[in-house]
């Protein structure tokens, strides 16, 4: 009986998120479609030609897999710490405060929200490289295993964002300050490979390297670290993550006075 | 059974501001109860820890015998919250907002369809249930948080303020339903600024005064604390000199409309007698203040020394 209630709580939280991206479709689902693009085109077609090969792959076919969880990593987060944090702006939080809904299931709509968002951009964008690559895929079931393991991922770190954010500029100070640098810096462009050993072991303590790597395994099927060290990596930052969203959200903090 | 039981509830802010000094309240099942007080006193404080927006440092809260502490679901199970600030999503559209509450309660999408459409009739927003609720007008959007709060038929419904900045002829219909749920069960908690609504539509009231409860008491009994009322009397024809009334204080506001203080047990008629007899001709008569407003200032004053 109980259990039914939060099932039904649940899906009208994922419903509204879902209702919500798919309305605004211009801002939420367009732009990381047309942004790829330009990165298949510019880096792929026009300088990739120029580069030749990495890791033994067409350059096109090395930066595809980087550029679909790329996709997938910014929608997601960007998806719960807008919403979250809108709700919290205009005070309809409170709708899901007032309700008896536990807070984990407040928590699993807004990730259902972020990680269905990440993984319709993941799949436009990954139609969209098929026009600029003949995309093969090594390990599909692993792909999107991973797929929603960052999207979960990055929607939990979303909501955290939200919960403290206190303005508009806070919710994009770490989207612009900290997630894409990480991304950047991940080797969605290059394989660590390349780099001096010393930025080498810098680079392995950004964790956003192993979910890319890992990514690019599933996709490819060749990895620069082991994938046991990847999949530990997105293992240990969910449970953080998780784990501080729920105690955030069970605290109250920043949404209850 | 008693709908709401507080005892020594207490909240404190990080800023060291105390909003509730540790007060007792019990509203019974079925009453139409009034929460007054003046802005900060900590009345909407006071609502928030109990529909679980607060979190409250200390003391006791049950809802129709479920502590909140022990059942937090229980509890929200029982009350319906209309806030005092607008707070639904202004892009969603108002069918959308009704159906999301109702599945929050866990009412599967059938029922919480069926529920939505009688919650939107009985508040006359049936026809509106296509748009987005920013479209409203400010009592539509009022409404829209009633139908809202009412959508998991609640056994308590609180209304912080529910009638502000709705002109009179939509005040007075709200009333009525407020007044026809009331009757059918739902027990009510109304705070309000206008105390005329108070006045007209509960049966008991607390007052509370720097996080303090300071009265707790049935309308009934307060009111007959009132020692005079205050009318207001628009005069035939201009006159200079003012008549002496046994029992009333009467200060000139023009030359043709006085104010009359009348204390209570001499009444209204032997003002109007006293004045017949002086020839003075009085063409209309209005209240000056209600009751409970000098009752509540009264009480306030006497509270500041």
């Amino acid at each position: 009986m109980l259990k039914q209630h939060y099932l039904v709580a649940l899906q009208t939280i994922a419903y509204k998120e879902v209702r919500r991206f798919v309305r605004i479709w211009v801002q939420t689902l367009l732009p990381s479609v047309i942004t790829t693009s330009l990165y298949f085109l510019i880096f792929g077609t026009l300088i990739g030609s120029r580069i030749g090969q990495m890791n033994g792959y067409d350059y096109m076919e090395f930066i595809v897999p980087g550029l679909i969880l790329m996709a997938v990593i910014s929608n997601a987060y960007s998806n719960v710490v807008s919403s979250f944090y809108s709700s919290k702006f205009q005070l309809n939080i409170e709708e899901m405060l007032v309700a008896p809904i536990p807070p984990w299931v407040i928590l699993l709509g807004y990730i259902s929200g972020g990680v269905a968002r990440g993984l319709m951009v993941g799949a436009f964008v990954t139609v969209v490289s098929l026009l600029f690559t003949n995309l093969t895929v090594a390990h599909p079931v692993m792909m999107i295993g991973v797929f929603l393991l960052t999207g979960v991922l990055f929607s939990a770190a979303g909501l955290i964002n939200a919960v403290y954010a206190k303005s508009f500029d806070d919710i994009s100070i770490v989207p612009t300050f900290v997630l894409t640098p990480l991304i950047y810096l991940g080797g969605v462009f290059y394989s660590i490979d390349l780099l001096p050993p010393f930025w080498q072991k810098v680079s392995l303590l950004n964790p956003v390297f192993y979910m890319i790597d890992v990514f690019r395994y599933s996709v490819l099927g060749q990895s620069d670290v082991p994938l046991l060290a990847g999949f530990s990596v997105i293992a240990l930052f969910i449970v953080l993550l998780l784990g501080v969203s729920l105690r955030l959200l069970s605290k109250g903090i920043g949404i209850k006075n | 059974m008693k709908a709401l039981e507080i005892k020594n509830l207490k909240k404190s802010y990080g800023n060291g501001f105390v909003a509730l000094k540790g007060i007792d309240l019990d509203v019974k099942q079925g009453d139409f109860f009034a929460l007054l007080g003046a802005n900060g006193a900590g009345k909407s404080t006071a609502i928030g820890i109990v529909s679980s927006l607060v979190n409250k440092t200390s003391g006791l809260v049950r809802v129709f015998g479920h502590d909140l502490d022990d059942e937090p679901e229980a509890v929200k199970r029982c009350i319906g919250l209309v806030p005092q600030e607008f707070n639904f999503n202004q892009f969603e559209k108002v069918f959308d907002i009704v159906i999301s509450q109702a599945g929050y309660y866990g009412i599967p999408r059938k029922r919480a369809h069926e529920r939505a459409e009688i919650c939107l009739k009985q508040l006359d927003l049936w026809d509106k249930r296509n748009e987005a609720s920013r479209e409203l007008s400010g009592g539509m959007k009022r409404r829209l948080m009633i139908a809202r709060a009412l959508v998991h038929e609640p056994k308590l419904l609180i209304l912080d303020e529910p009638t502000a900045g709705v002109d009179i002829e939509i005040r007075r219909s709200m009333w009525e339903f407020f007044k026809e749920i009331n009757a059918a069960g739902t027990t009510i908690i109304l705070t309000t600024h206008y105390l005329e609504e108070a006045e007209s539509l509960c049966r008991h009231i607390a007052i509370i005064n720097k996080g303090e409860v300071i009265e707790n008491t049935n309308m009934k009994s307060l009111l007959e604390n009132a020692v005079e009322e205050v009318f207001v009397l628009e005069l035939d024809e201009p006159l200079s000199d003012l008549p002496v009334v046994d029992g009333c204080c009467i200060t000139v506001i023009d030359e043709t409309t006085w104010q009359v203080n009348v204390q209570k047990e001499v009444g209204v008629n032997h003002l109007f007698v006293s004045l017949d007899k002086l020839g003075i001709k009085v063409a209309g008569l209005r209240n000056q203040s209600n009751r409970l407003e000098q009752l509540f200032m009264k009480l306030l004053m006497k509270k500041r020394g």
